[in-house]
């Protein structure tokens, strides 16, 4: 097990191959990362270098073809599908890029959802959700739909949603890729506050510069390899 | 263990509930595959109810205390023949309930007459049952709606309330030409909707002569003075030398009679409805694969948040099922209130003559109909769910 100021992601010797007919796509090839608790990683690179197939490795969303991945001392890839819905309801805060709210649920009911999943009473429920959406800004717009907040309100209910159940670990796909730049800042900040003021370990895939800049590290994926270092 | 299920189940309403929600997006669709299943329901329910209906009318007037008399090897009263020396040896016999006017028999003759009906002008086969006198309380369900009884040796008839209503020219005060003479319509009886209601009764001693039937019979009805009574009433008359009989209570007889009828429009009705089924199942499987590729980012996305894929599958076929549900409810409803009571009037091929009905949806019909709607929703559900449940979840997330 890992203590609580150790790595909380161990990835190591990882590979994904994707097959599109005979052909094989190397989307990863012996991928090493270590995470520790409490950091806030930006994680760039171009389309198709493989940081949503990395988030999707970490998030339980898919496995490796080789290599391992250990989240909090656990062997992720090993877990059944059914072992891995359990550990991401209980481990993941997912983030979208779009979103991905529930259309014909209020703000409130669509933070709920995660809620439904674990052993809470209703009352309870309501409290962690009045909560999330407090600490996103968003307590006065429980009652509205999807459809009647702007793109950045709707980022928040997704990050409420993400945290609503207090996971270990928040993972961003392009959180701010589908906002102007004033919303994208907004949440931006929030994401930073989360990491500083409640100690979330958050890995951010992003494009954008100006977003990585606001992480604690960030590190560069090409052509299935990562850096340190934007590559020249 | 039961934590893990209550989840399950909490699970499952959540996804459920929200599929429900967002019916209203694609009510198109939606309505298209009620309407398919409630088709189906309607023509199920509206031909077995011709069956149920026909089956009620033959059966439902049918007392267990009531037994017929025919000649030993003969299927209806069509076929048989009685001499007037053996209507009374059978009015003689232990069980026959007797009242101030003695046994309660009646001894009978049938012949078929042409009428024109009223749907459509054309003639059709009625019954005209000569009948003794003590053949009412022997029935003990006919009562007069209208009129009066026949007069005994008069040529008038009483008319059953089905034969009244399917024929023209059968009211009280009207006239019938019966063989050479005009009969007079004197009354109108109904026999708690059965069959005799469909009938036409005047006096047997009467329609003997305008048939040249001398003194013969068909069948001699009697009133057992209890239904245990009729074994021993059947033995005494089956091993009596002088007598070949076959002895068969009412209410078996009538529902032999229908069996035959009753069996072919079901058959039919299930055919029927079968196919339309088999069309409002691709109707639903339409539906719901559309409903499951509107859906693809959301399912992905509770899949995501860590839902699992049982209660995904749960939730498709539940849609499904509710769909159908409410498309066999509404063809439930339009076919009580198109098709319960309509009277109509159909050919008995024991005997071959009319028998007046009233199309009859009854409340296991119903249950049956529902039954099969909810079937149509199951297997139209079933495959779209098993898809909803593979969805590659990573790729999926990221649809727009």
């Amino acid at each position: 097990m890992s203590t609580p100021n150790g790595p909380l992601i161990e990835i190591q010797d990882v590979e994904k191959i994707y097959r599109r007919g005979a052909e094989e796509i190397h989307v990863l090839s012996g991928l090493n990362l270590t995470v520790a608790r409490g950091e806030f990683l930006a994680l760039m690179g171009p389309s198709g270098s493989g940081k949503s197939t990395l988030l999707n490795l970490l998030g339980g969303l898919d496995r490796p073809d080789r290599g391992t991945v250990t989240v909090e001392g656990k062997r992720i890839d090993q877990l059944s599908d059914r072992q891995l819905a359990a550990w991401r309801a209980r481990h993941v805060g997912l983030v979208f890029q779009f979103y991905n709210l529930l259309p014909a649920m209020t703000a409130e009911r669509n933070v709920e959802l995660p809620l439904l999943l674990t052993d809470l009473s209703r009352r309870e429920r309501r409290q962690h959700v009045a909560t999330a959406l407090a600490i996103v800004g968003l307590a006065h717009r429980t009652r509205h739909y999807p459809g009647q907040l702007s793109g950045g309100e709707q980022q928040r209910v997704g990050i409420a949603r993400a945290i609503v159940t207090d996971p270990t670990l928040l993972l961003c796909d392009e959180p701010t890729g589908d906002l102007d730049r004033k919303s994208g800042d907004e949440i931006l900040g929030l994401l930073q506050a989360l990491n500083r003021e409640q100690g979330k370990t958050i890995l951010m895939v992003t494009h954008d510069p100006h977003a990585s800049a606001r992480a604690s590290r960030t590190v560069h994926l090409d052509k299935g390899q990562l850096s340190a270092d934007p590559p020249a | 263990m039961a934590t893990g299920f209550f989840n399950w189940i909490s699970q499952s309403a959540a996804v459920t509930l929200y599929n429900l929600r967002t019916i209203p997006e694609r009510r198109g669709a939606a309505l298209a595959a009620a309407v398919g299943i409630a088709g189906v329901v309607v023509v199920l329910v509206g031909v077995l109810s011709i069956a149920e209906g026909f089956h009620r009318a033959m059966t439902v007037a049918g007392s267990p205390a009531v037994a017929l008399v025919l000649r030993s090897g003969s299927d209806s009263e069509m076929t048989s023949g009685l001499t007037h020396d053996q209507t009374r040896l059978i009015a003689d016999a232990p069980g026959v309930a007797r009242n101030d006017g003695g046994a309660l028999a009646s001894a009978e003759l049938f012949v078929i007459i042409n009428l024109p009906k009223r749907s459509t002008g054309t003639d059709a086969n009625v019954p005209l049952r000569g009948v003794s006198p003590t053949a009412f309380d022997v029935r003990g369900n006919v009562t007069l709606l209208a009129g009066r009884r026949f007069a005994p040796g008069r040529n008038e008839v009483v008319v059953g309330a089905g034969a009244a209503r399917q024929f023209a020219g059968l009211e009280v005060g009207r006239t019938i030409r019966v063989g050479q003479n005009d009969w007079a319509v004197v009354g109108i009886f109904a026999a708690d909707g059965g069959v005799a209601e469909s009938e036409i009764w005047t006096d047997a001693a009467v329609l003997q002569p305008a048939y040249h039937r001398q003194d013969t019979y068909q069948a001699v009805y009697v009133r057992l003075t209890a239904p245990d009574a009729f074994p021993a009433f059947s033995a005494a008359l089956t091993t009596n030398p002088q007598l070949s009989v076959k002895v068969v209570r009412q209410s078996d007889y009538y529902a032999e009679q229908s069996t035959t009828l009753t069996a072919f429009i079901r058959t039919i009705g299930v055919a029927v409805a079968g196919l339309m089924a088999l069309g409002a199942l691709f109707g639903a499987l339409n539906t719901m694969y559309s409903a499951v590729a509107a859906r693809t980012r959301e399912i992905a996305t509770l899949r995501a948040l860590g839902f699992g894929a049982g209660p995904v599958v749960c939730s498709v076929l539940l849609e499904s099922l509710a769909l159908a549900l409410i498309g066999g409810a509404a063809g439930a409803a339009l076919a009580y209130g198109a098709f319960d009571g309509f009277q109509t009037s159909t050919i008995n091929w024991q005997t071959f003559s009319q028998v007046a009905f009233a199309f009859k949806v009854s409340l296991p019909l119903l249950v049956q109909a529902i039954g099969w709607a909810a079937a149509i929703g199951l297997a139209g559900g079933i495959f779209p769910a098993l898809h909803a449940a593979r969805i590659p979840i990573a790729a999926a997330l990221r649809e727009t």
